[in-house]
């Protein structure tokens, strides 16, 4: 018999090899950042590196993940023949070409732009293609969860939706919605640039487009780890969900506002006004409300396994989880981090102090605590649950998987906050070598990164062990009789009834229109403007 | 729809605190005026050494005191390099780039813009330290990245640092 579940392994293999890659990179930069002599250090492998670090891990390992983990939500909740798995070989191989694409352009050297790739630096035309590739394996995907959930809808027309699918389904609107800024973007703007049949770019135009994607690309991370702490975690700790309907009002929320709020990584651009920045400011604001009410339930949901496991007193139940789980582990110590990590968040996105932070290394700081552990470290506890699950091996060298979340968080805790702490000293992200000519300010910055080198190599430590065990599950696991897929079932005795939180399609609709609306106004008011674009640069 | 009790509490209190951090920013832009950097101009990067607004950079001070510096960003340095101007009175920047992306950051102080080929950034710093600061570029601009420096020197009010 092949594996039902052979789609979902190829997608997470490239996620892991894409994962293994980039921290291969990463470690090489933490040490750079530090001064420390390395063979073949020099700026152009430094500032290579980093292009390939963040694609592989930001990009692949990310987008790899969640539609594997899709695919294992569709077919467990909605039932296993309503995933087209034909179509979503296709889109597995368009997905993969593309990243083979945009990695050999990086890896030639023809393309280091970071992998924020903000024209006028200009990358080889594969770069682009390969990435539009990328996004376009992504749709068919979307499309097969929206076509499966379709086919499940017509037959269960009176019940709520499962709420992982639930979960599933605003991460793939909140793609949809983001990626039409990328797909004009790398179409309509980079390719035809890059080729050399337009000669010139707007980059405020360009880099509008890009956080209209940019900033829901950080939910679309998120949102598939929200699934897995609502549907999945209560159920693994011992307990049930605190709240199913609360879960399902939070997912909406973040298909509503998760997209209109991209100028607040422009805030200091010039060519957009203050006022639609500061528009852009409210709507961010409101998606901190989803977190915090997530923050309860999820809390609530630990109590409420923790006393089920007979935890007594105030805080007794904390002590009576099953900490030594991976799966548990991993997403609480997500939850902590991500609690420090988004207030760092919400003043990147207060309009008046971003000034003190824009581009400094408090940036990298705070997504190595938000996407590098809230979702990425959920991601790793959510695969040490799974692989079980769809190989039938039990984990390989399981002690190396209860340790591994641990040392990811003090290695990440120590990079993090020291990034937060020199960002505030005024030291910029994205550089070789922080001396600046001996200026002294700058060598006030040397301790801390020492100490930020030392958390990086601590998470390389934590990421190979990942590695490890997931390599050696897949190859050398101890053959058991694969445990069942289970979810969380609501405190609540009664089953959930769909509600109006269900109605995922007008939702989208709502989402839509609020796009408009939020950059109608400041995308017209710059293509009405006398501009100037520019050729295109390479200068490295 | 049935809510806890205690996770009613939390929302109101969740709403609350979203409420206070808009209302302090909202509140902190009309009555102090404190906005990002988001001027509004075009220029023709190509020509920026012949266009007057940008064909000599450096330092200006009007009859009332007020200060205009004119930059260009270049891979990889700032034109001019070294900056002077007085503490206490406000200095106006105006910036633009010849080739790719820069940012100009000045650190320890809240001067931080980006500065785009096609775009004049501009805005009004007042220095209240005199002391030489140090300006970064802190948007990947290419491999000289981290070379690209510049400083700041800002006098007492009188004369003399």
């Amino acid at each position: 018999m092949t594996n039902r579940y052979r789609l979902s392994l190829a997608h997470f293999t490239v996620a892991v090899l894409a994962f293994f890659g980039g921290a291969c990179m990463a470690v090489m930069q933490a040490l750079s950042r530090a001064n420390l002599p390395l063979p073949l250090r020099s700026a152009k492998i430094y500032y290579l590196s980093m292009t390939a670090h963040g694609v592989l891990m930001a990009l692949v390992f990310t987008t790899f993940f969640i539609m594997g983990l899709g695919y294992v939500f569709a077919r467990t909740t909605l039932g296993h023949d309503r995933v087209n798995e034909r179509v979503g070989w296709v889109s597995f191989w368009i997905a993969l070409g593309g990243t083979l694409l945009t990695a050999g352009a990086i890896l030639s050297g023809s393309s280091t732009v970071l992998y924020t790739f903000y024209p006028p630096l200009q990358a080889h035309p594969t770069f682009y293609i390969g990435a539009a590739l990328l996004v376009v394996g992504s749709w068919v995907w979307c499309w097969i969860m929206i076509q499966s959930y379709r086919s499940w809808r017509r037959e269960h027309a009176d019940e709520a939706i499962p709420l992982a699918m639930h979960g599933m389904l605003a991460t793939v609107i909140v793609w949809i919605l983001a990626t039409v800024g990328i797909a004009i973007e790398v179409v309509v703007m980079l390719i035809p640039w890059s080729l050399g049949i337009t000669r010139t770019i707007d980059p405020v135009l360009a880099r509008t487009f890009f956080w209209w994607f940019g900033h829901p690309l950080v939910y679309f991370w998120l949102l598939p780890a929200y699934a897995v702490w609502y549907a999945v975690l209560p159920h693994v700790a011992g307990g049930k969900l605190f709240s199913d309907r609360l879960a399902r009002v939070v997912f909406v929320l973040f298909i509503l506002f998760s997209t209109p709020v991209g100028l607040h990584h422009q805030f200091s651009d010039p060519g957009i006004s203050a006022s639609w920045k500061l528009v852009h400011t409210f709507a961010t604001f409101t998606i901190l409300f989803p977190s915090l009410l997530t923050a309860f339930t999820i809390i609530a949901s630990l109590e409420v396994a923790g006393r089920m496991r007979g935890g007594k007193g105030l805080f007794g139940w904390i002590g009576s989880l099953p900490w030594g789980n991976p799966l548990v582990s991993c997403v609480i110590l997500a939850m902590v981090t991500f609690a420090v990590g988004g207030w760092g968040g919400a003043i990147n996105a207060a309009y008046g102090m971003n000034a003190m932070v824009h581009n400094t290394a408090w940036v990298q700081g705070h997504f190595h605590l938000t996407v590098g552990t809230a979702s990425a470290l959920t991601f790793m506890g959510t695969s040490y649950w799974l692989l079980p699950r769809l190989t039938g091996r039990a984990l390989f060298f399981k002690p190396a998987a209860q340790v591994q979340p641990y040392l990811w968080v003090i290695g990440m805790v120590l990079f993090g906050i020291v990034n937060h702490v020199t960002g505030l000293m005024g030291m910029p992200r994205r550089i070789y070598d922080p001396s600046y000519a001996g200026s002294l300010v700058a060598a006030g910055w040397a301790e801390w990164t020492t100490i930020s080198a030392v958390g990086g190599v601590i998470v390389f430590v934590s990421a190979m062990m990942y590695v490890l065990v997931m390599v050696g599950t897949v190859l050398w696991g101890d053959r058991v009789e694969a445990p069942a897929i289970e979810y969380a079932r609501p405190l609540e005795p009664e089953e959930p009834l769909p509600s109006v939180w269900d109605r995922v399609g007008m939702w989208t609709v709502v989402a839509a229109a609020l796009v408009v609306i939020a950059y109608a106004y400041p995308i017209l008011s710059l293509i009405s403007m006398e501009r100037f674009g520019s050729p295109g640069f390479k200068p490295f | 729809m049935k809510v806890h009790v205690y996770e009613k509490f939390w929302m109101w209190l969740s709403g609350g605190l979203i409420v206070a951090f808009v209302a302090a920013i909202v509140s902190t832009s009309v009555v102090q005026a404190v906005q990002p950097p988001s001027h509004i101009e075009t220029i023709d990067p190509t020509t920026i050494r012949t266009d007057p607004r940008f064909s000599t950079p450096g330092v200006t001070t009007a009859a009332d005191g007020s200060q205009q510096v004119v930059v260009v960003s270049q891979m990889f340095a700032f034109v001019p390099m070294e900056i002077r101007v007085t503490a206490g009175r406000p200095v106006t920047f105006r910036l633009t780039s010849t080739d790719v992306l820069h940012g100009f950051q000045i650190v320890r102080s809240n001067a931080n813009s980006m500065v785009v080929p096609g775009y004049v950034s501009q805005f009004t710093v007042t220095f209240d330290e005199p002391g030489e600061y140090l300006i970064v570029c802190n948007e990947f601009c290419g491999l000289g990245h981290h070379i690209m420096q510049g400083k700041l020197i800002v006098e007492e009010a009188g004369g003399g640092v």
